[in-house]
């Protein structure tokens, strides 16, 4: 288990990092299964907390993303381009999606870890 | 609450996720389907397709009252045989697509699990005078092992029937594999690769199971689920019912042109298929190769210039060629050669229209 102190997590899977950066959960991934596309923001979009922000395609089926805060996006993982795996086999590191700015957490509604795993065990 | 197969307890076992389909829950992946994939292509794989359906037609002259029921023509094959056909409604609509083993007293016909009640329905009301129908799916397990390496793990278990020298689409029967007697093991698959397909008494599939996983490990031969199922079986253009067709499509719209037999005896539809390949099916069936990753999936839209030209009916991601593919229901009228988009999600993805199938296995395995 990697160190997600920091980490705080939505109900639809999403997490941010004390360093803003978004990503999706290690249930989440393992839900999709084989992550093979992502449709991800321009760089400079200002996003509110629960916006759609894009898509995660796995072969099984894709869904949607949400902004677990809001923000700027300072920045999105270009590696997931070529190498969309990495959401899969490293889903709070290298599987990154965004990293955002000037994060506006109006509106957010976040959970802490022991919280998400509630809702990820369905308890 | 969904069926069971007699090796849910194994896929449990084996760390399965486990879906609903056709009343079954089943296995769709155990590790990734990524692996599962690779390891059918380059190695082999084991699936668990117990849900498929089997009947049996017997009494007297069960190969005519096959003949009436289906497209396919079992004339052309001999005794010990396998031959995929449809079987149609009076319009030519396909009530489902078939695999028909044509034996001495008896033929066999594998359905698909979802439409396994719809057929056993419609044969018993077409069955000609004499024969008889047992719907013997409940107590008949389905494991295939397919890949290259597949005969390899399989022959060495099996007495009775020479794996290794059956042709493709041969069958044999009265097989013991690791013990069990009475197996049928017949050189067939959905996978476009070489492979086996073995049915086992029910209660004894999980002996056969277990020896072949065992002998697999010799070959890193993975347990794979119904993901890796449907990728194989796109990449090698095989249809899948209830995606590709249903009853309101036509064999020729369908592509299965091939299957229909206009020139044997009377069958259910041949008047409607007759009249259809005299004035040309509604639609074609065609293969897109994606340009991006963004997986085109059935029923979305397919464009040509702006207008709307067809539905997708099955999309995936090819885990061999690096990209999405996909097979379209067309207007028959839009010709081969023209670029073609696919509305995914609102965004228009380059579609180019390739021969099925996208994947063909290399001729030396």
């Amino acid at each position: 288990m990697p160190d997600l102190s920091g980490f705080r997590f939505t109900a639809s899977h999403e997490w941010v990092d004390g360093g803003s950066r978004v990503g999706i959960t290690d249930y989440a991934q393992q839900q999709l299964g084989d992550v093979i596309f992502l449709e991800l923001p321009e760089v400079g979009r200002t996003l509110s907390a629960g916006e759609r922000f894009g898509v995660i395609e796995s072969v099984k089926a894709a869904s949607d993303l949400y902004a677990p805060v809001g923000g700027r996006v300072a920045e999105v993982n270009d590696a997931l381009v070529d190498a969309p795996e990495k959401v899969n086999s490293d889903p709070y590191g290298e599987g990154w999606l965004m990293r955002l700015e000037e994060v506006d957490e109006a509106g957010a509604e976040l959970l802490d870890l022991e919280a998400y795993e509630k809702v990820a065990s369905g308890h | 609450m969904a069926q069971r197969t007699p090796l849910y307890d194994r896929h449990v076992a084996l760390g399965a996720s486990m879906v609903e389909f056709a009343g079954y829950d089943m296995p769709i992946q155990y590790s990734n389907m990524r692996d599962e994939h690779t390891a059918v292509r380059q190695r082999a794989g084991i699936f668990d397709l117990s849900h498929m359906g089997e009947v049996r037609i017997g009494g007297a002259d069960p190969v005519a009252a096959v003949q009436r029921l289906i497209t396919n023509d079992l004339d052309r094959i001999g005794e010990g045989r396998a031959q995929y056909t449809a079987m149609c409604n009076d319009d030519g609509g396909i009530i489902d697509d078939l695999v028909v083993y044509r034996g001495v007293a008896e033929c066999w016909i594998v359905v698909n699990a979802s439409r396994r009640a719809v057929d056993v329905d419609w044969m018993r009301a077409h069955l000609r005078d004499g024969a008889t129908l047992h719907d013997a799916s409940d107590e008949t397990a389905l494991i295939a092992v397919q890949g290259p390496r597949a005969v390899s793990v399989v022959a060495p278990l099996v007495s009775g029937v020479d794996v290794a020298g059956l042709r493709p689409f041969a069958y044999g029967w009265g097989a013991t594999v690791a013990g069990v007697e009475g197996v049928v093991v017949s050189r067939t698959g959905y996978t476009g690769e070489d492979g086996v397909e073995l049915y086992v008494d029910a209660p004894r599939a999980g002996q056969v199971w277990d020896a072949l996983l065992e002998a697999g490990r010799s070959v890193d031969m993975l347990p794979c689920g119904l993901g890796a199922r449907d990728t194989l079986r796109l990449e090698a253009g095989l249809r899948l019912y209830g995606q590709d067709m249903d009853e309101s499509v036509d064999p020729f719209s369908a592509g299965l042109g091939w299957v229909v037999k206009l020139d044997k005896d009377d069958f259910i539809g041949a008047g409607a298929l007759r009249a259809i390949k005299e004035n040309g099916a509604p639609r074609r069936f065609a293969g897109l190769r994606m340009s991006g990753r963004a997986i085109a999936r059935h029923g979305m839209p397919v464009l040509h210039e702006d207008a709307q030209v067809g539905e997708v009916t099955s999309g995936t991601y090819s885990f061999t060629l690096g990209c999405g593919i996909a097979t379209a229901s067309l207007r028959s009228d839009v010709p081969g050669d023209v670029a073609l988009q696919v509305d995914i999600r609102g965004t228009r993805a380059d579609a180019e229209q390739v021969p099925l199938p996208f994947y063909k296995r290399p001729s030396n395995t």
